[in-house]
């Protein structure tokens, strides 16, 4: 019977009922007495020399308060990158400066070079346009390989190269892997470029900085996934304020897909100007601001080979990426096509010798950071399209052929050669479901079919694996990265029995409220409404680290689970104290604790009011009050993983791919609401399916941003996508985590991506056009004409 | 958004006259104006809104005609054209969102010409009159190339007056981020002959494809343009497809219009 509440129940998500019904409360939402509002002057060019700003008629402008430059930051630390990635030769990637505001050059087209601040937007933006910026052009750096050349213009001449790090994974098997090359039975070599794309989440991004000079207290109020990181980082490393004098708030947050993870210049300049103009200061980002401020995501150039001997086992990889890190780093920026790419590499794969080697570049775009699934969906699309094309040199069955290799059920827990210890997983049980689930063996005759209507029908399958569940602290800090990965929760128990949890998670969308109010409620057996989360001010929540790589129920979850087992264990001493009994002897069943073997009893709030009016209390051995806290650190990543099967038909006329069919199985291990957990594949593979098709952020010749607006940038709707087929039935929980779950937030955007392109070329080749082996994404209508006629 | 003056006035004459005045421009649906108004690329002094001008609004048959009011709004031609006109109400339906056809009117399409809108292939294909407050001018010499057309300075479409086909479609190819035309072609059958227009392809806006009407009036059949083809040279080249692409695509959606008709 289906559960109504607690662990496994599809409950609807409670913070539904604010979001569709206009009751959500955003940064943009808030609007303080007396604020007043910034508008950004940003550069107009790629890449330039600043050589004056004159601010001095704007600010004789009506209604303006003051308008800054970088002169006004001179005393300030530039925007920190929160991950240090070591190269090849042991040394520290180059990090150059990031100011707030643009000192003597700019660096892309939207770099912030000076704000305005007015009583009104309409004052600021009409002072803005009175700003005099002069700007010496610059050749512009764009193209990865033409960067690092000796002699190309450099984006920051102070660090004296275009080259931030070039990282080989694991650099003691790179001789091993040559020679395995060499004893091959078949290489499979392809070249592929992974699309740059720009998040676009629902809401832009907001920042209001206020101060109240009595008490000296900053308050950030700010569109953000993890509000004690832009803490600790504006505070620490910019604005030099302590922590107990900076509050940051991230209310409800309209999507966020990782472009809201990162410390942005915005909110420094918000809370500085505030005190500096003792008034609040607010800022909100335009759509059009969005496509050159927001870090965009992916961005790779790639040469992937694999090795095979004669029985097709796969005996080597091998993969040279240029991963473009705009002109400035990001703060996970370095992390992405290393840490979160390299580890990727082995896929569900037993190829036992594998060399990775990134190139990051600066180049004179908007910075590039984590994007749904980061890094994650390079390493699977590289690797799973390479494995689809090795197939179809071999002339093997795409599915036989990555069963083949695949890790087996028995073979775990797995050291891959890429440094991860794979914990659970069963491949040949989600290909299984895929394949039923897809009806996979009635495709022959739905091609036929179609092919009676002039359109040729492919199928792709994709084999995902990822690292979730990010991450062990002591393992990320010997990796570079430059802050803890635990998380946090804080359970108080209120005197009649309510509970509020805080939590140290982010959601911007996930329904954590939700889900982890099912969690607590299935460990006391209590109704959920009975429990209110409560995340995002760092005013309430213990210090956690947000949300982002799929971690919110693996390690926030955990977290709250640890602080809940404390709540119990002590709830449990009072029991034992009011029903006279051991505390040994004391159970805990659907809110009700009783003594084993005897109708003694004490419900819940009977223990919770005894807690807080402690008349008949122990307290001469323990203190009164119900209220724990719990940080946990996980020993290891989670990894989720999945069979994907996309049904594409392409009509060689216009070249147009209509995705007709998607099927999707999934191992996240323990599942506690179905119903999120198929919304957040839905949307995953809703933005997997745009990048394979339509997303592409283009800039030209120039640097200008060619896709700067919805009317070039391809978002996919409803209509581009069809109802999908979502299965979690496999499971192999996850073996270190109290709840055994895995995570699912990015899977979706992970995994699709290869099966669709694999699809397109399946039904080239069903078409006889075997000459045409890949195509990059966006695989838009244009390109397959040029493919087919080119 | 700069500041401007606005005005709603009830007749065209009123109209007419607040547009005599320096710096004065129409507003219809503002679906194309209120976006380049908030972007702060056009810096009217006053806007003289159309859509309160009951002469302007309205869809009624006439004498093998169909004539639309130049506020009328795309939704509205959508859903009283079908009756007679079949493929222009299919057109009107398929502009943008919901929000975009109760807003966006035929007049306001006509004027701004955008290359790649969908009505200027209507309005040529089917010979239209457009109708404005001071004459008539024929469709074949009101476009006159991407966002020009042959109104004055001042001068507004108060209705557009057109001749109903005995047969008709338009097909068009979503270009996939804006979806406005990547290419869009309207096959018209009239009595006397064939005409096809194609709007989002050329760099001179929407056009005529003489051949294909040639071909199509001796025998309206997709096979009839079998041997034909246009040059991409002058087609437009963007991110969304080359011009070599764009003039692929008109043949194939000129012969799925005829199939279509
Ligand atoms: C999201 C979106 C999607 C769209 N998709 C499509 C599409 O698929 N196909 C398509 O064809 N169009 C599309 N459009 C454009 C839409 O059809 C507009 O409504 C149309 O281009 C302009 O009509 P309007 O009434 O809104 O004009 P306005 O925006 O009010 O005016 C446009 C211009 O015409 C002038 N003008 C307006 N009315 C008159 C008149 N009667 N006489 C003289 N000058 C006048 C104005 O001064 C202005 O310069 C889309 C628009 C949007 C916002």
């Amino acid at each position: 019977m289906p559960k109504d509440g607690g662990i496994g129940a599809s409950t609807k998500r409670r913070e539904d009922v604010r979001f569709l019904t206009g009751k959500g409360r955003y940064t943009d939402d808030i609007n303080i007495r007396g604020q007043a509002h910034a508008w950004f002057v940003r550069s107009d060019v790629a890449h330039g020399t600043l050589n004056k700003v004159d601010v001095a008629a704007a600010e004789a402008m009506p209604g303006v308060l003051k308008v800054f430059t970088a002169a006004d930051f001179a005393g300030v630390g530039g925007i920190p990158c929160g991950w240090q990635v070591t190269d090849r030769f042991g040394k520290p990637m180059l990090e150059p400066k990031h100011p707030v505001l643009a000192e003597g050059k700019v660096r892309h087209v939207g770099d912030p070079i000076a704000v305005v601040v007015a009583e009104t937007l309409e004052q600021a933006r009409d002072a803005a346009e009175a700003v005099e910026v002069d700007i010496s052009e610059l050749t512009p750096v764009l193209d990865m390989k033409a960067a690092i050349a000796a002699d190309a213009p450099k984006v920051h001449e102070e660090i004296g190269s275009n080259l931030c790090y070039d990282w080989g994974f694991v650099e003691e098997n790179k001789a091993a892997v040559e020679e395995a090359f060499k004893n091959a039975a078949h290489v499979t070599t392809l070249e592929l470029v992974n699309n740059r794309l720009v998040a676009n989440p629902m809401e832009p991004r907001v920042a209001v900085g206020d101060f109240d000079s009595a008490g000296g207290m900053h308050t950030l109020y700010t569109t953000s996934q993890n509000p004690h990181v832009i803490r600790l980082l504006m505070g620490a490393f910019v604005l030099g304020i302590p922590e107990h004098k900076l509050r940051v708030v991230a209310p409800d947050v309209g999507g966020g897909f990782g472009s809201k993870i990162y410390h942005y210049a915005e909110e420094a300049f918000v809370t500085f100007a505030a005190k500096t103009l003792n008034r609040p200061v607010k800022w909100t980002s335009t759509r059009s601001e969005a496509f050159i401020s927001d870090a965009q995501g992916r961005d790779h150039v790639t040469k992937i080979e694999l090795a095979l001997d004669k029985d097709n086992n796969f005996t080597a990889l091998r993969t040279e990426t240029y991963a473009n890190m705009g002109a400035y780093l990001s703060t996970f920026a370095p992390s992405i096509p290393t840490w979160l790419h390299g580890t990727l590499m082995a896929g569900n794969y037993r190829t036992p010798l594998i060399y990775v080697n990134v190139k990051a570049v600066f180049t004179n775009t908007v910075p590039v950071d984590a994007y749904r699934g980061a890094g994650r969906p390079e390493a699977t699309f590289q690797l799973e399209r390479l494995v689809d094309k090795a197939a179809r040199e071999l002339g093997v069955s795409p599915v036989e052929l990555r069963r083949q290799n695949f890790i087996k059920p028995d073979q775990f827990p797995y050291q891959t050669p890429v440094a991860v210890v794979y914990d659970t997983g069963n491949y040949d049980a989600t290909m299984d479901k895929l394949l039923e689930i897809s009806d996979y063996a009635g495709f022959p005759a739905r091609a036929a079919e179609a092919k009676a209507r002039g359109k040729w029908r492919g199928f792709g399958v994709a084999h995902y694996i990822e690292a979730c569940g990010i991450a062990p602290s002591n393992l990320v800090g010997q990796l570079g990265a430059r802050a803890g990965l635990y998380e946090s929760a804080t359970v108080r128990v209120n005197a009649t029995g309510s509970l509020s949890v805080f939590t140290g998670s982010h959601s911007h969308g996930q329904g954590h409220e939700t889900s982890f109010a099912q969690v607590v409620a299935e460990m006391i057996g209590i109704d959920a409404g009975q429990i209110e989360i409560v995340h995002g001010d760092t005013s309430n929540t213990p210090m956690g680290m947000g949300t982002y790589g799929s971690r919110s129920l693996a390690v926030g979850g955990s977290a709250i689970v640890k602080a809940t087992n404390k709540i119990i264990n002590k709830a449990k001493k009072i029991a034992a104290h009011l029903l006279e009994a051991s505390e040994a002897d004391i159970e805990l069943k659907d809110g009700k604790f009783s003594v084993a073997g005897t109708d003694k009893s004490v419900d819940w709030s009977g223990v919770t009011l005894a807690a807080y009016v402690p008349h008949n209390y122990p307290l001469e051995s323990m203190e009164p009050g119900l209220e724990e806290t719990a940080f946990y650190d996980p020993s290891n990543f989670t990894y989720p993983s999945g069979g994907y099967g996309c049904e594409v038909e392409v009509d060689p006329e216009t070249g147009k791919v209509e995705i007709v069919a998607f099927s999707a199985a999934d191992d996240f291990g323990n599942i506690v609401n179905p119903m999120i957990v198929e919304g957040q594949v839905q949307g995953g593979l809703a933005q997997g399916i745009g990048q394979a098709l339509m997303e592409n952020c283009v800039f030209d010749e120039n640097g200008q941003l060619l896709s700067g607006s919805f009317m070039d940038y391809a978002m996919p709707r409803a209509e581009d996508v069809p109802f999908f087929k979502v299965d979690h039935s496999c499971v192999t929980p996850c073996t270190h985590n109290p709840l055994g779950v895995k995570g699912c937030g990015e899977a979706g955007a992970i995994g699709s991506p290869p099966a669709v392109v694999n699809a397109v070329i399946d039904a080239f080749h069903r078409a006889g056009r075997t000459d045409i082996t890949h195509i990059d994404m966006p695989v838009s209508p244009a390109r397959v004409w040029a493919a087919l006629n080119g | 958004m700069y500041n401007f003056e606005f005005v709603k006035p009830s007749s065209i004459a009123e109209a007419v006259k607040a547009l005599a005045e320096d710096g004065a421009q129409p507003l219809s649906g503002g679906q194309t104006l209120i976006p380049t108004l908030k972007q702060r690329l056009n810096q009217p002094d006053m806007l003289v809104s159309l859509t309160g001008i009951a002469e302007m609004k309205g869809i009624k048959a006439e004498g093998g005609a169909l004539v639309i009011g130049g506020a009328t709004p795309h939704a509205a031609v959508a859903a009283e054209a079908a009756a007679h006109y079949p493929a222009l109400a299919a057109l009107a339906g398929n502009i943008g969102d919901p929000a975009v056809r109760n807003r966006g009117t035929i007049g306001g399409s006509l004027a701004n010409n955008d290359p790649s809108a969908c009505y200027p292939s209507a309005a040529l294909a089917s010979g239209a009159t457009i109708v404005t407050d001071r004459r008539e001018i024929a469709a074949d010499d009101y476009f006159q190339g991407m966002f020009a057309t042959a109104l004055d300075e001042g001068e507004i479409i108060t209705a557009v007056r057109l001749p109903i086909p005995q047969k008709a479609a338009y097909v068009k190819f979503n270009q996939p981020a804006s979806r406005f035309a990547l290419t869009g072609v309207f096959v018209a059958k009239f009595a006397d002959g064939v005409r096809v227009a194609i709007t989002g392809a050329s760099n001179d806006g929407v056009f005529r494809w003489a051949e294909a009407e040639a071909a199509l009036s001796a025998n309206f059949a997709p096979e009839a343009l079998e041997g034909l083809s246009l040059s991409g040279d002058n087609m437009i080249s963007d991110l969304h497809g080359t011009g070599p692409y764009r003039a692929h695509l008109c043949k194939v959606l000129a012969k799925r219009a005829v199939a279509a008709a």
